[in-house]
């Protein structure tokens, strides 16, 4: 014992003695008892001899119990004398736990129960002390109790009268303000298996399932299976319990339903459909044992739902195409519609190309992330998806995740290497790379080389065969025999799988046969024989070589197949043949029984092919054969000899002795044992064992036309509500204070539904992951503006179609897209048409740069970068002539009247396209870069006059000096949002000074410039003279490093200095981009999770039109609308969706990061906005920003 | 799902059951006392076997079998890393995961796996989870139970449980604040005979040590994330963040934990610290050997090779060893025919040397193969792959912690064929 254990007893010790002292007065006994007398000096060496174990012997030869326990206690009295714990196993009689329970103090309950607890884990029966320990189940002391329920979970099944008592107890339990305590008390009435309490096991789970704590709901989810077990007979009710709880939205409840469903109706999978995306989703947030659960179950639900993505490996010769499809569901889009041209032009295709479901693509996106989980059975589970479900070409990335569990525990390497040895037979290139890391070490068990050699074998080609046999060659040396005997075996079949090294491989056996271990000998004996038969003719020598060994060799398995391969190929040992069966018939009585059967063989097809010189040894050995013991081999002697040798009975058969016995034989193909393995499921008990264990559920084969996927769209609105409670939790953001942070969830906790026991829930990234995705597929079916569910329902759906119908399908497809690209095109002209009329009030300079901007808007793609080119070739244009000549004031008025068709042409589908002076700034911003560009004009600070940028009134005005401290000088800046020349990354600042002081302002500069860390600032030329009453404008340029942070500075006149400082708005801190709506999609797909945010508003009464949302969005920030065109291009057939969006999209001014606004339009001025950005924090202050300009 | 837990000692005793369903008589241990008969070691033990019943799926832990009896499918690997997490959790409360340890604390130990598994599925594995619900046992704490009659357990749902974080505790609080990163590298090389590198990788794992109040969000950065080819994390690292920018963003679990595991790509070449020079040969008759063992530096960075040592499993027919080391000392176990030279601190001036004669047993046949040496070592303040920290910056929390980091490169599966 020591000195730690000792330490920790003498508390309970100290325990104990009070406890005597008290229990002197109910048991007169003890008192009589000269040890107890609770004296010090007596105390300390209680300690050492563990006195409440002193206590409990006494008083059980004193107590009032019987005598005959007394016996059983003294037996295991002795061990603990030697060095047992009071806790651990003292040999109380019963009776005295019992009195301990009565008690009223709960320590010694706890004492008790503590003994009894222990007793069980043990093995020990403790059953008879049930009544006295189920009296204590409502206990207060919770320690108490939870050992009450382990006892009660162990003993009930055993005593189900008894355990009666304790039901109400937990039916009081079920309904108390704890939630732990709800839980435990489910837990445990669920764990007793009554069967009387069935119904109300039923009743409780049947409550909890809809409890407000996902904790106690996840508890109910696990008593499903244990009623389940107790009574078969309630599973339908059980199943719907499963689908109600499939719905719940919470991770923790997730893993453990699905665990339910496993258990109790896995056949029923069509309670899946509905919930599959959001599996799919909450996946990564759910935990790791819950992970497992569920990817084998989808594993298997997708082979139900999804179409083989293989399929087309054969079909399709140009490999390289139909590999395309399967990246990214957006290119799907794309592709499909190729591949649907592509199939009608090619009307003799029998089957239609594959496509993949984007759910499908969904879950093998959402269960990638996984492969770098921590837990082995996670990465496994992640690698027999990839491996069942994912396209050829994918299947790669598990590889490394595979090779990796290779360094965990022994036994982790142990199942993986059989999955990886499945794995390899079937995909041999995936693993190649990774070919040393099979190499095997002397210090390996010998279950994991052999595992590894197996891995090794199928892994050999052309290009590896002589590293790896010069591997083998360092294994054969080994000291491990079986190991050695395996490797021998590998030789064996890379010499029968690959030709090259056939001749290589069999000289190197054939040394072997002179290695002094036997086994290792006879093995390559065996192996040889299989090589030899697959070219025999030339290597009679080693046939020679061989039959000398029979005298050495005694393992029966080499014997027997060196006899066989003599008898086999006698014609080429003409000579030796005849005397190793003479030889053989010498020993025939002491050999084995497959050694006899080999020499009777041998003696036939000698007897047949030289009889002159056998045939009396063939007679012999027959007769010798027919007095042997074993009843196998006087059969087959007696057989033998009416074959071979003619008489006049057997006439007929033993003409054709020679053709039976000498037929060529097919040369054995040497397999693996893991070929075919792949039937089961991999990373399966069924897969590791190679049959089929209890409750396998196997792995069905791909249907070969989808089932319908509209079965898993569910209802936009139940989306798009979870929508927003996931995300519009703040994202993880830098500088964000936590208390901030904590306040909100705690507004809206994240997945636990805003339940008030779940306490402030944190996140980790994949939180935000799950959310974004769900919001995704919350996307695909709310928008319904080229969505991806609708897309693959019309895909999945044409599949299902016979031909001609797709064909017609395709061909309205065509004919919509016809009509649209001219409607489209017309609407363009008529805008023009507008144009044209503005125009000729116009100058004729702006004619060249508004066109390139209707272009821009309907050319698709590309603009962004090319703009973004543009504007930075400008910008060193500008540069070189900066601060040179003034340009005219007209293209800013051109640029006013030309908003206006900018916002027709936006509106396209808008009823009244209301013109409004607002643009959406990438047009200002690009026709303003062209017109300067085309005229070949520089900007200078007076570019910027004030009525430049009136025209956008949008453009707010800050304070920068106020006119009563600046003593008459005031400065007033805005955002102009026009590039900034000498540097693209800083934003303009355009500054406009007014004198109204009397006296003139002389040297306008500013100094002491004060930055964060990373911001820069491109000062304002100095003015030289700002006469008295006048104004003047200057454009200064700040990189705000995409931060709030303000630029602080000094602003200095001749006289005085002012303390400055501009704090950009968040919205300012970008510049628009052009992006189509497919380009948007994308990159919203690629900015979910933690970069995504979504929050729910009323707009403002006054902005409930388009129109003015769009206004307003692009006030506030600096961001250029993505034209909503082409929403119908992808739209299905159906009425296009309620639900105008508004997409916008711009890049920060610094990094370049894209944000992307959306705001989704609803029924009575409800919306929803979503913010994309890269950047966390800016995207969370713009959606704060934009929530203002949209809700004001 | 998990049915029935055994706990077995290298003796084949149980001396702990636990069962989560109806009970299983411990008669079913049978079959995988018959397996282990025939094994020769331990680890030879197959991790699942099947009785006509049952499936037996064990893992053998620091001496003790964990040993699981299943009804039905389910996949292997998912009831390995339980049990493994099972012993990872006795190791993380007691200090150890031995018989005698386990055996002193079998009731905290019952509670622990009453926790862990409900009805054969996990329920709470996280450590930090476990310890609000089950304190784990301290000296000051017993004595405060016993004086205050409270107990070690856990009378609330742990916060950790319901959060998106279980591996964090609510409401920690230290005085100093402190976070240490351990960055160790372990090299797994084999060497052939020639002195050539058949096959050399690196696999570092990141373990770290994080006391910190409240609810600390921690951003590690490394100089050269380039580097990691393949990682593995710790639930509570943001995969997005790793993807993105190559950075580890995280909220610690309180304690020790590993933060990450990660391989370094295998188009590095990887530096091999030292070289052996080796000669070991048996005679064909006589019954002795010879063996000549000279260990030197190779590329070790201008840093010191610590703690190096030689281990060699001698065929079974080696008696003894009678040898001389220049530096170090060398033990000769009989039972295992282990030979182990434990020499210390590498000196690259006067280089390590073990000579001198083995006896075979007589008569029999000279020992096919030579035995291959295993080699350990060690190099601190080096990551062999060149790895670097650049910086560990905190969000959430006010206080100014207390950080390091660390680093060490030591053998692996380091092995010399000969």
């Amino acid at each position: 014992m020591t000195t730690m254990q000792k330490l920790l007893q003498l508390p309970v010790n100290a325990v104990n003695i009070v406890k005597t002292v008290q229990s002197q007065v109910q048991g007169q006994e003890e008192d009589k008892s000269p040890v107890l007398t609770p004296d010090g000096g007596q105390q300390a060496w209680y300690n050492a001899l563990q006195p409440d174990e002193l206590r409990h012997l006494r008083s059980g030869g004193s107590g009032g119990g019987g005598g005959g326990g007394g016996g059983g206690d003294k037996e295991e009295k002795a061990p603990l004398e030697e060095g047992g714990s009071s806790l651990q196993s003292q040999p109380l009689r019963h009776d005295d736990l019992k009195e301990m329970l009565d008690s009223n103090k709960d320590s010694l309950k706890l004492e008790a129960m503590k003994r009894i607890v222990a007793m069980i884990a043990r093995g020990k029966n403790a059953s008879d002390l049930f009544p006295a320990v189920v009296k204590n189940v409502a206990c207060k002391n919770i320690e108490v109790k939870k050992l009450v329920y382990v006892y009660l979970v162990r003993y009930a099944e055993e005593q189900q009268d008894l355990a009666l008592l304790s039901i109400s107890t937990f039916q009081r339990g079920l309904k108390d303000p704890n939630q732990l305590i709800r839980a435990s008390a489910l837990r445990v009435l669920s764990s007793i298996r009554v069967t009387i309490i069935v119904p109300i096991m039923m009743l409780a789970i049947k409550e909890a399932a809809s409890d407000m704590s996902p904790y106690v709901r996840k508890t109910a989810a696990h008593a499903i299976p244990k009623l389940y077990s107790l009574d078969p007979e309630q599973k339908d009710q059980l199943i719907e319990v499963i689908e109600k709880l499939l719905a719940d939205k919470t991770t923790l409840v997730a893993g453990s339903v699905v665990m339910a469903f496993e258990e109790v109706c896995p056949e029923r999978i069509d309670l899946i459909h509905k919930n599959y995306r959001k599996l799919c989703n909450l996946l990564i947030d759910v935990e790791e044992w819950g992970q497992v659960v569920i990817i084998n179950m989808l594993t298997r639900y997708a082979r139900t739902q999804f179409l083989n993505p293989n399929i087309n490996e054969s079909l399709l010769e140009e490999g390289s195409s139909s590999d395309k499809t399967f990246y990214g569901s957006e290119e799907d889009e794309d592709d499909e519609e190729e591949k649907e041209k592509k199939a009608e032009a090619v009307a003799i295709a029998k089957r239609k190309p594959y496509v993949m479901d984007p759910d499908h693509r969904l879950l093998l996106r959402n269960t990638k992330p996984l492969l770098q989980s921590r837990n082995a059975a996670v990465v496994m589970a992640v690698a027999q998806l990839y491996f069942h479900l994912a396209p050829k070409a994918e299947v790669g990335v598990i590889a490394k995740a595979l090779v990796r569990l290779l360094r965990s525990h022994s036994e982790v390497q142990y199942v993986v290497l059989q999955n990886v040895a499945t794995m390899t037979i079937k995909r041999r290139g995936m693993f190649e790379p990774y070919l040393k890391s099979f190499y095997i070490r002397s210090t390996d068990p010998t279950q994991i080389k052999i595992l590894k050699l197996e891995v090794l074998t199928n892994l050999a080609n052309e290009t590896n065969i002589s590293t790896i046999l010069r591997e083998f060659q360092t294994y054969i040396k080994s000291m491990d025999k079986d190991f050695v005997a395996a490797t021998i075996q590998a030789i064996g079949r890379c010499a029968t799988n690959i030709g090259e090294v056939r001749d290589t491989c069999l000289n190197g056996l054939v040394q072997l046969l002179s290695n002094r271990d036997e086994l290792v000998v006879a093995e390559s004996v065996v192996v040889i024989k299989k090589l030899l038969q697959m070219q025999p003719e030339k290597h009679s020598d080693i046939i020679k070589h061989m039959a000398k060994l029979t005298d050495n060799i005694q393992v029966p398995m080499a014997r027997a197949s060196i006899l066989w391969l003599i008898g086999e190929y006698c014609e080429h040992v003409p000579k030796i043949a005849p005397d190793v069966l003479r030889k053989m018939a010498k020993s025939f009585t002491n050999e084995e029984d497959i050694v006899k059967l080999q020499i009777i063989n041998l003696a036939a097809k000698l007897y047949l092919t030289n009889s002159k010189q056998t045939k009396l040894l063939t007679q012999y050995v027959l007769n010798l054969a027919k007095y042997d013991q074993n009843y196998d081999i006087r059969d087959r002697a007696r057989f033998i000899r009416q074959l071979i040798v003619p008489t006049e009975k057997s006439g007929a058969l033993s003409k054709y002795a020679k053709k039976l016995f000498l037929a060529l034989k097919p040369a054995p193909v040497l397999e693996s044992p893991f070929k075919d393995r792949d039937h089961f499921q991999l990373g399966s008990l069924s897969h590791l064992l190679n049959a089929k264990a209890g409750g396998y559920q196997e792995l069905p084969d791909w249907p070969e036309a989808a089932p319908d996927p509209s079965v898993r769209n569910v209802e936009v609105f139940a989306l798009l509500e979870r929508v927003t409670t996931l995300t519009s939790v703040p994202e993880w953001t830098k500088c964000s204070s936590r208390e901030k942070r904590k306040e909100k969830k705690v507004e809206k906790p994240f997945y636990s539904d805003s339940e008030g026991e779940s306490g402030p829930t944190e996140s980790a990234d994949s939180e935000s992951d799950s959310a974004s995705s769900s919001e995704r597929s919350s996307g695909s079916s709310d928008s319904g503006s080229g969505s991806e569910s609708e897309e693959s329902e019309e895909a999945s759906d044409s599949e299902e179609e016979e031909e001609d119908e797709e064909e017609k399908d395709k061909k309205k497809k065509k004919k919509k897209k016809e009509t649209k690209k001219p409607r489209q095109q017309s609407e363009s002209e008529q805008t023009s048409d507008e144009e044209e009329k503005k125009r000729e009030r116009k100058s004729k300079q702006c004619k060249s740069d508004s066109e390139s901007e209707s272009e821009e808007e309907e050319s698709e793609s590309e603009s962004s970068q090319s703009e973004s080119e543009e504007s930075e070739s400008e910008a060193e244009v500008k540069k070189k002539k900066a601060a040179e000549s003034k340009p005219p004031p007209k293209p800013v008025k051109k640029e006013s009247k030309k908003e206006k068709k900018e916002m027709s042409l936006l509106d396209l589908d808008d009823f009244e396209p209301a013109p409004s002076p607002q643009v959406t700034p990438v047009n200002t911003f690009l026709s303003n870069s062209l017109v300067t560009d085309l005229e070949g004009l520089s900007l200078s600070d007076t570019v910027l006059s004030p009525a430049t940028i009136s025209p956008s009134s949008a453009l707010k005005n800050y304070e920068l000096l106020h006119r009563i401290t600046g003593e008459g000088l005031s400065v007033e800046y805005c955002f102009s949002r026009q590039p900034f020349s000498p540097d693209g990354n800083m934003v303009a600042v355009q500054m406009q000074f007014t004198n109204s002081a009397t006296a003139d302002a002389k040297s306008l500069h500013m100094e002491d410039v004060k930055l964060q860390s990373g911001m820069r600032v491109k000062e304002f030329p100095e003015i030289e003279l700002l006469p008295a009453g006048e104004t003047a404008t200057a454009v200064m340029g700040i990189d705000f490093c995409d931060s709030t942070q303000a630029a602080n500075f000094q602003l200095c006149t001749h006289t005085r200095k002012f303390f400055v400082s501009i704090q950009p708005p968040v919205g300012e801190l970008m510049r628009p981009v052009f992006l189509t709506e497919n380009e948007f999609k994308k990159e919203q797909g690629q900015l979910m999770g933690m970069n995504e945010i979504t929050e729910k508003l009323t707009l403002d009464a006054k902005c409930r039109n388009e129109h003015s949302i769009v206004q307003r969005v692009t006030t506030a920030v600096n961001v250029s609308r993505v034209p909503c065109g082409s929403d119908k291009e992808c739209s299905p057939p159906v009425p296009p969706p309620a639900a105008p969006v508004h997409r916008f999209a711009g890049r920060t001014v610094t990094s370049g990061s894209l944000v992307l606004i959306t705001v989704v339009t609803k029924e009575e001025g409800a919306a929803q906005l979503t913010v994309n950005c890269e950047k966390m924090l800016i995207g969370t202050m713009l959606v704060k920003d934009v929530l203002l300009a949209l809700t004001q | 799902m998990i049915h029935s837990l055994f706990l077995i000692n290298r003796s084949g005793d149980i001396f702990l059951e636990k069962h989560w369903k109806s009970v299983i008589s411990r008669s079913v241990c049978d079959y995988f006392f018959e397996a282990k008969e025939k094994a020769v070691e331990p680890e030879d033990v197959p991790p699942v076997l099947q009785t006509p019943h049952h499936y037996l799926i064990s893992i053998f832990r620091g001496k003790l079998f964990f040993l699981s009896v299943i009804q039905t499918e389910i996949p292997p690997l998912f009831v390995i890393e339980f049990l493994h997490r099972v012993a990872d959790t006795m190791q993380d409360y007691f200090g150890e995961c031995s018989e005698s340890v386990l055996k002193d604390n079998v009731v905290t130990v019952y509670e622990l796996l009453e926790e862990m598994l409900d009805n054969g599925f996990p329920l709470a594995t996280e450590s930090n989870v476990l310890k609000e619900m089950i304190r784990p046992p301290t000296i000051l704490r017993s004595v405060v139970n016993t004086l205050t009659g409270g107990s070690n357990v856990g009378g609330t749902l742990p916060t950790g449980q319901l959060s998106n974080i279980p591996w964090r505790r609510a409401g920690v609080k230290y005085t100093n604040n402190e976070a240490y990163f351990d960055v160790i590298e372990e090299i797994d090389a084999i060497v052939d005979k020639s002195g050539s590198t058949v096959f050399a990788e690196i696999q570092g794992v990141i373990e770290a040590c994080v006391r910190l109040s409240g609810m600390p969000d921690l951003t590690l950065s490394f100089m050269n994330p380039r580097l990691l080819d393949d990682v593995s994390f710790h639930p509570c690292v943001r995969y997005k963040r790793w993807e993105s920018e190559r950075v580890l963003s995280f909220i610690p679990p309180d304690g020790n934990f590993i933060l990450m595991n990660y391989h370094v790509s295998s188009q590095n070449l990887v530096a091999i610290p030292v070289y052996a020079k080796q000669s070991i040969s048996f005679f064909e008759t006589g019954s002795c050997g010879r063996l000549d063992i000279t260990i030197g530096p190779k590329q070790a960075m201008g840093k010191t090779v610590e703690s190096l040592m030689v281990r060699i499993h001698m065929p079974k027919a080696v008696l003894s060893a009678n040898l001389t080391a220049t530096q170090g000392n060398y033990t000769y176990d009989l039972a295992t025919k282990v030979l182990v030279w434990d020499i210390g601190k590498l000196n690259p001036q006067k280089l390590p040397n073990l000579r001198g004669s083995l006896t075979t047993q007589a008569g029999a046949p000279k020992p096919e193969d030579n035995p291959s040496l295993n080699i350990e070592f060690k190099i601190q303040q080096l990551a062999i792959s060149g790895l670097k920290v650049s910086r560990l910056d905190m969000h959430g929390e006010k206080y100014k912690p207390f950080k390091g980091v660390k680093y060490l490169t030591k053998a692996g599966k380091f092995q010399v064929r000969t």
